[in-house]
């Protein structure tokens, strides 16, 4: 294996591991507000990724176009998601808090399977494509416009909790909800407003994705135990550690497929995870 | 259930189920029911570290692959001669099960509550991943299980009838069910209990928190395995596919939630329900393979989880009025 | 002098740049009985968890019948002979309150009945046996404290930690919380009681540990303690201190 390669498999790492980044933030927001993991992060991902081939394959729109569409379907699916489970079961035992979303997570895989099959579907003729040449690596185009825009996603989701009186207050609530409530702060709006978002980072995500990944019922699964990965390692709750634990997680990918075996790569990820989570539970960056 | 009412009502449940296959001579019905008693079985497993002691494992599938794969492979190897029997296969399988539980359990059961989850999740696919890569023991292909002739209790292989497979998957369920009573009466059953409900209250009494959440670990994987290695003789072929994936790991859970997580009998009336609720599922979409029973199980879940955590049980245990 | 029981050596410990406790020293003696005071935040019960082996301390020894404990886990200090109660209570819910001491007597045997029939013990001694069979649950707090001392009880400590005894109990159950806590130093138990209620510190200790910003500001009779200028200053503040 030349340095050629690997430089390359290094370079494709980041641009996935911005992606990553990306979805685990949406998973660190909602579990910093109220401390519950989200079991169907992936399949809120899978259908951001229908919605954009749908809307290609129905209307002819380049999932770039329909973005902004797709992050308001995701939006309203986080909030509709609150109100209708989430909400009964904050303050749960916690068996009954995991088999919500887990159940959740069932539901709309199965249901996605059973309205589209489970062939592999795929964007033809994108707005982007192709690949550019830069310095002797070669960098698909598509790759690179979805690690920018997850990037800019991330970036702006930084901006928003830390610059907006909003933002701050969905903060207060995570720090403290008794406390942000006794400051006139709603916290059940917060909460929805915390899944609205949390699933709309996944609406560019996936509208992202579906410029150049395949588009099937079970293509949450992987990255959603990828999401847990980078959330445990950045710290649950620290959505700027996500941006760094992210990349890691997919330099990891890519070189546990180079070094060690291509079809084991994710069995790579998953011990990582084990790893860090049971020698630094806090994650790298988080203060548990 | 220990009034005098409960035990006459649970022996006359056994004696109907004793009789069953006396009156439903057909294979379809005999099916169902040994399905019903190896899910029953495989929850009564999962509930001991999960409903009593409050370790919520997603990936038990795990231990069911390691006796469905231990007692195909053991069967394989001609050499050994009558040793090669899927008994001996059914201990070896266990004793892995047990062995790899521990293995699992001393690194994993640092983490909790949510975090303990995602891990054992991670664990199932990991391995489902490197037996599917595997050659060695099929990799995605499966294993057939070896045909002895003849059919025999000895080759645990029935061709003619399923009738002594539906005594065997009874009794191993009665077996369970033992050795989760015997469990719950016992200080490990109090010590259990405790852990889910306060563990470090519970070590500030004195229990040695880590040695219990291992020891119910221990005792889950086996049961799990001994279905796992019944299911083997029982279907003939096993792959990971089949024996390893998570959506087992979420039918076993499901089963016990759906009953009453953390009851005696809450796994067998899930599996009473389950069981039967695919089946007609299955007929009446004539096995598209549209996972529409996955979506009602879907559903399922999370209207359990949300309106009554208990599951049955606990309905019915309002209806008693305690 | 008798040996202490339980000796503690310039305990510090540190949680990032917050000291919770620092050079803690004081003994308690077999049988005695010492009240713990001091303002909220000033490290009582952080003191209890580095005892009780929820922390680990920074610096220092913690010594129980000379060997050291400091740093072992929960469950072990726990079959050492010393238990605890919470100031948060933390009843086993879903359990019967005679479930609950249970856990507590399995720690010496392993007899079912035996556990069942210490537990019914411990539950008269501390007047909860007619609650035996409901769910801890329902229980009131005055009753909840109650079952937390039981529970403790029951593993027969020869030192208990007792967090808050009077702390969210009405007026009328206390006099009845405080005369138990003086039959269970009666039959011999040491004790270290974190209370806020000055007539109850009074009435009860023999000696009276004041720590302030995690510091122990004074050792003595309850009588002193409580004139201590320092003690008043750092309860009321400067503006009452004589």
């Amino acid at each position: 294996m030349t340095a050629e390669v690997l430089l390359q498999g290094i370079v494709s790492g980041l641009l996935m591991g911005l992606v990553y980044a990306l979805i685990a933030a949406g998973l660190s927001l909602i579990f910093g507000l109220m401390e519950i993991v989200n079991f169907a992060h992936g399949e809120f991902l899978m259908v951001a990724m229908f919605a954009s081939y749908w809307a290609w394959a129905l209307w002819r729109l380049d999932p770039l176009v329909s973005l902004p569409l797709t992050v308001c379907l995701l939006f309203v699916l986080g909030v509709a998601t609150y109100w209708g489970l989430i909400r009964w079961i904050l303050d749960a035992p916690m068996l009954a808090q995991i088999f919500a979303t887990f159940g959740l997570a069932v539901f709309l895989r199965s249901a996605a399977q059973a309205l589209w099959g489970v062939d592999f579907l795929v964007v033809r003729n994108p707005l982007v494509e192709g690949r550019i040449s830069l310095g002797g690596l070669f960098l698909g185009l598509p790759q690179l416009v979805a690690s920018a825009g997850a990037l800019l996603a991330f970036g702006a989701l930084h901006w928003f909790i830390s610059r907006t009186e909003t933002g701050l207050a969905l903060q207060a609530t995570a720090q403290d909800r008794q406390a942000a409530s006794l400051m006139g702060i709603d916290t059940q709006r917060m909460f929805a407003l915390g899944w609205g978002i949390g699933a709309a980072c996944l609406g560019v995500a996936g509208a992202l994705l579906s410029l150049f990944f395949y588009v099937f019922p079970d293509v949450g699964a992987t990255f959603s135990l990828l999401a847990y990965v980078a959330v445990a390692l950045g710290g649950f709750g620290n959505v700027p550690g996500t941006l760094v634990a992210g990349v890691v997680v997919g330099l990891v990918e890519v070189l546990g497929g180079l070094l060690i075996a291509p079809a084991l790569k994710y069995a790579v990820v998953f011990t990582i995870y084990l790893v860090v989570v049971l020698w630094r539970p806090q994650g790298l960056f988080g203060r548990f | 259930m220990p009034t005098a009412l409960g035990r006459a009502a649970a022996l006359a449940l056994l004696g109907a189920l004793l009789a069953f296959p006396l009156v439903f001579t057909l294979p379809y019905p005999r099916d169902v029911m040994i399905r019903i008693f190896l899910y029953a079985m495989l929850a009564t497993a999962w509930n001991v570290l999960a409903g009593y002691c409050g370790q919520i494992s997603l990936g038990h599938a795990v231990f069911f692959g390691t006796g469905a794969y231990a007692s195909t492979l053991l069967a394989k190897q001609d050499w050994l001669g009558v040793w090669a029997s899927p008994w001996l296969g059914m201990l070896l399988g266990a004793a892995l099960a047990v062995l790899l539980s521990q293995v699992i359990g001393y690194p994993v059961f640092r983490l909790r509550g949510h975090y303990f989850a995602i891990a054992t999740i991670a664990v199932g696919e990991i391995v489902q991943t490197l037996v599917i890569n595997w050659d060695g023991v099929g990799g995605a292909r499966g294993l057939f299980v070896a045909i002895k002739r003849p059919d025999s209790l000895i080759n645990l292989q029935f061709h003619e009838s399923k009738q002594t497979y539906y005594y065997i998957a009874l009794a191993l369920l009665v077996l369970a069910l033992a050795i989760n009573q015997w469990i719950v009466r016992s200080r490990a059953g109090f010590y259990f209990r405790a852990i889910r409900e306060d563990q470090d209250a519970a070590a500030a009494l004195g229990v040695p928190v880590a040695r219990y959440k291992l020891r119910a670990m221990a005792v889950s994987a086996g049961l799990t395995a001994v279905g796992g290695t019944f299911y083997a003789q029982y279907v003939f072929f096993i792959d990971p596919e089949s024996v390893l994936p998570l959506s087992l790991s979420i039918l076993i859970c499901l089963v016990a939630v759906l009953g009453g997580v953390g009851t005696l009998w809450g796994p067998l009336i899930g599996a009473a329900v389950l069981v039967p609720l695919s089946e007609v599922t299955r007929i009446q979409l004539g096995g598209t393979g549209k996972a529409l029973d996955l979506v009602v199980y879907g559903l399922l879940i999370m209207i359990i989880s949300v309106i009554q955590p208990g599951g049955i049980m606990a309905l019915f245990q309002r209806g008693l009025r305690r | 002098m008798t040996a202490p029981l339980l000796d503690i050596q310039s305990v510090t410990k540190r949680f990032g740049g917050l000291v919770a406790n620092r050079g803690i020293s004081f003994q308690v003696a077999p049988g005695e009985l010492i009240g713990l005071i001091g303002p909220n935040g000033a490290g009582k019960s952080t003191l209890f968890d580095l005892l009780t082996g929820f922390q680990a301390p920074d610096e220092g020894h913690i010594l129980l019948d000379g060997e050291s404990i400091a740093g072992l886990s929960p469950d072990r200090i726990s079959r050492r002979g010393i238990g605890r109660t919470f100031q948060k209570l933390r009843p086993f819910g879903h359990m019967t309150v005679l479930e609950n001491v249970m856990v507590g007597a399995f720690q010496k045997t392993t007899s079912p009945r035996e556990a069942r029939e210490q537990a019914q013990r411990a539950l008269e001694s501390v007047g909860l046996a007619d609650r035996a069979q409901a769910h801890a649950r329902v229980l009131s707090t005055g009753q909840r404290k109650r079952l937390e001392m039981a529970r403790a009880l029951a593993t027969r400590p020869r030192l208990l930690l007792l967090d808050e005894v009077t702390g969210g109990v009405d007026q009328r159950s206390i006099p009845a919380l405080v005369e138990l806590v003086q039959r269970l130093h009666a039959d011999g138990t040491a004790l270290v009681v974190i209370e806020h209620n000055m007539r109850v510190i009074m009435g009860i200790s023999q000696r009276v540990v004041a720590l302030h910003l995690g510091e122990v500001i004074t050792v003595g009779p309850p009588s002193a303690v409580t004139g201590d200028p320092r003690v008043i200053e750092a309860y009321l503040g400067r503006a009452y201190a004589p």
